[in-house]
């Protein structure tokens, strides 16, 4: 049988060797967790504490400020020390609630919840939305929101994400092997809430051991389903995924809901676990820190805010000074200048290369071959949006369906003269959002 | 602060092939032709060849010195040039032919659109035509020690048997690099193996060609008159080598079937009503023309943009 995938896509080096086998470890923080009011999409949290409150463990800091926004919890206990902007991962500056750990780790009191059977559907969404779960893949969409589609009847699957397609990363990989069962109770939580739907766990097969296990814990339930998917980057991504596994596309200004679909990544469906069956609010998530330049790369167990420093300190250091540290995987991630930003809802890696080819590439003449056609997942011509881009023609980039970009990399990766098509079509393409907000 | 890494924008990895491997695989996949071309044709060979890649590579260089611009003959897209111009030569021109060639398409067809990328026609194949207009006589010499029959293809068209064979191994006359078949193809499969080059366009060239000639080429199904046509008169260095021109070939996946069709019927016309036995350059070049127009009515649809949503439209 021929593999599920998509078309176009790259395989770039997978280095997943370097963590795949090192179990996740718990880690506690040392130093103050940050907490940014902004660690989804949507409406930024509302600070509901002062400067000198004593917060416990699973204590809300922050609110929801809207319907798509997501409240935000203390993962230790101690005193918050201020709110003030603070650096994100991603490049700018967000407020954000700073706590002085006294590391007593004294736990609050927690969601209220019931017994599974007893909770209707609509208890369990406000348990998700209560204890602020959102895509912790990277996108950061508050999860309750993506769970109540218009007409949930109409929701024939949810996929459980569990392809990590990214290089490098293993969290999802390390999740899956040593919990499975937190991962299906999370996705069986998920299929609940629908009346017609089936769980799908869609994994790569460069994880046939996670497919076995899978397969084996799952034979009995005819509602759950695995499938293999080629291993190829963008796999993971949300309309590659769905088109893998149900031959159903869908563009960028639809939802996987129109499509039947609900898209969950591994440590979301985790999450949804945690909250409805224990009331627990999301303060952890597993975070891979990997890359050339660390001396052992491995998986944390991370109470959300820690700094990403604390955890390359326990993982030894640099064994070789790092040309590139990125926070996700080197595909999608961003490039951070400095160590001294927290881990977030929706941090999944630090990866630490010893090579950055990418800021010193000087880009040749585009020679028109086509590669970046062939890989583009989304069926564009990379070339032309950027060629537009360059030349200042917006309406031809539009026309050109440029908003249906989902900036993989993938062409950026396979160009033999180094442009930066994927910088080019990503400006252009904020440019645009932009114009629309207005 | 001194300890600040660089930022960049995603993706942070890239592939390893670059535009100089690509065309440094391209003149590896020529040389199985061309050494055959210098076995067949013996020194004379060589030199027009040499005289050919120098003449394209100075003439690059040069232009760029004087006119203070980034060098770029590291590239090889030079080289290649170079050789696939001389392989479009009879071992029989004069050493000044090749030079007057390197430096047409170089200058002319190359430089003066703007270097690397920004041709419109392959610069081999332009200055090939440009010398064949010029020069007729010196460029359809193929009469050497060891030939003096007329090319396969001439013979074809005046009525003459050829001998299919020959022909698949290059043991006939003609141009210094397209005489070979199997040294081609073993050429074109390194380059499909390693993914420079795919059968699209040769493929549909391939095919559109032998149909025309099924059907127009007053032979019917006669499968040694079909595989004359197709072992000579450079058809497969045209099809694998230069119809697949990144430069001057559409980016599209549609558009790439288009032209090769577009190239296979052109050549068949070429061939069998034009003057000349040969065809393939002149279809390659005016196909190259044609690509910009191919391409804007190539763009496919994005992922996810159904046709059906259009109709929908119509019909609210």
């Amino acid at each position: 049988m021929a593999k599920l995938t998509f078309v176009g896509g790259v395989h770039p080096y997978e280095g997943k060797e370097l963590s795949k086998d090192k179990p996740i470890k718990e880690i506690l923080p040392k130093g103050d967790l940050v907490y940014p009011i902004s660690q989804h999409i949507g409406a930024p949290a509302k600070p509901i504490v002062e400067k000198g409150d004593h917060v416990l463990v699973g204590q809300k800091i922050a609110e929801a400020a809207g319907f798509v926004s997501a409240p935000i919890y203390a993962s230790v206990s101690g005193t918050v020390k201020g709110i003030e902007k603070r650096r994100l991962a991603t490049g700018g500056m967000c407020d954000s609630i700073i706590i002085e750990n006294d590391g007593l780790y004294e736990e609050g009191e927690m969601l209220p919840t019931k017994p599974l059977e007893e909770l209707t559907t609509k208890e369990k969404i406000d348990l998700i939305r209560e204890a602020g779960v959102v895509g912790m893949g990277g996108a950061g969409f508050p999860t309750a929101v993506k769970l109540s589609p218009k007409e949930p009847e109409k929701i024939e699957y949810v996929i459980a994400n569990c392809s990590e397609c990214e290089p490098y990363l293993t969290s999802d990989y390390r999740r899956m092997i040593e919990d499975p069962e937190l991962l299906l109770s999370g996705l069986r939580i998920a299929v609940s809430l629908f009346p017609n739907a089936r769980g799908i766990l869609a994994i790569e097969d460069n994880k046939p051991d996670c497919i076995a296990k899978f397969r084996e814990l799952t034979k009995d339930d005819d509602k759950i389903m695995v499938k293999a998917l080629q291993t190829k980057y963008p796999e993971g991504a949300e309309r590659m995924l769905i088109y893998a596994c149900t031959k159903r596309e869908i563009n960028s200004s639809m939802l996987p809901a129109d499509a039947g679909c609900i898209v969950d990544n591994v440590d979301t469906l985790c999450a949804i676990s945690r909250a409805v069956m224990e009331g627990r609010p999301l303060m952890e998530r597993i975070v891979t820190i990997t890359g050339d330049a660390v001396t052992d790369p491995r998986n944390y167990k991370v109470r959300i805010g820690t700094n990403y420093r604390e955890l390359l300190d326990d993982a030894g250091g640099f064994v070789k000074a790092p040309a590139k540290i990125i926070s996700g995987g080197p595909m999608m991630g961003f490039a951070l200048f400095d160590l001294d930003v927290p881990t977030t809802k929706t941090a999944s890696a630090l990866t630490c290369l010893t090579e950055d080819a990418v800021s010193a590439m000087e880009p040749s003449a585009c020679i028109n071959c086509a590669k970046c056609v062939d890989v583009c997942p989304e069926r564009l011509i990379p070339k032309n949006l950027a060629d537009d881009v360059e030349n200042g023609q917006e309406e031809k980039f539009l026309a050109e369906y440029g908003m249906e970009c989902c900036e993989c990399g993938c062409c950026s990766y396979i160009c033999p003269a180094r442009r930066q098509l994927t910088q080019l079509i990503k400006g252009m393409r904020k440019i645009q959002l932009g114009k629309r907000k207005k | 602060m001194s300890d600040m890494m660089k930022v960049s924008s995603n993706p942070h990895v890239r592939s390893s092939v670059t535009t100089s491997n690509i065309m440094m695989w391209v003149v590896i996949a020529l040389l199985p032709a061309a050494g055959f071309g210098i076995y067949n044709f013996g020194i004379d060979a060589l030199i027009i060849l040499v005289l050919s890649v120098l003449s394209t590579v100075l003439t690059e260089f040069c232009y760029e010195k004087i006119l203070n611009k980034k060098i770029t003959v590291t590239d090889f897209s030079a080289v290649v040039t170079g050789l696939l111009l001389g392989m479009n030569l009879p071992c029989t021109a004069p050493w000044w032919l090749p030079i007057i060639g390197g430096i047409f398409a170089i200058l002319v067809v190359k430089m003066l659109f703007g270097g690397l990328g920004q041709n419109f026609m392959n610069p081999a194949l332009g200055a090939r035509c440009f010398l064949l207009i010029s020069f007729p006589a010196l460029m359809t010499n193929f009469t050497t020690d060891t030939y003096t029959s007329a090319t396969p293809l001439a013979a074809l068209k005046a009525g003459e048997d050829v001998k299919v064979i020959d022909m698949i191994i290059g043991n006939i006359p003609g141009t210094i690099g397209e005489t070979s078949m199997i040294a081609i193809v073993v050429g074109a499969c390194i380059l499909i193996m390693l993914g420079i080059i795919d059968l699209k366009i040769p493929g549909s060239y391939i095919i559109s060609f032998v149909l025309f000639i099924i059907l127009f080429g007053g032979h019917g199904l006669n499968g040694a008159y079909i595989s004359a046509q197709l072992a000579g008169g450079g058809l497969m260095l045209g099809a694998f080598f230069m119809a697949t021109d990144y430069v001057t070939c559409p980016i599209t996946t549609k558009g790439k079937y288009i032209y090769g069709v577009f190239l296979g019927v052109l050549t068949g016309i070429f061939r069998v009503f034009g003057v000349s036995a040969e065809g393939v350059s002149y279809a390659i070049i005016i196909g190259n023309l044609i690509v910009p127009l191919i391409e804007k009515y190539t763009i496919p649809r994005a992922f996810g943009i159904r046709p059906v949503e259009k109709k929908e439209e119509k019909r609210a």
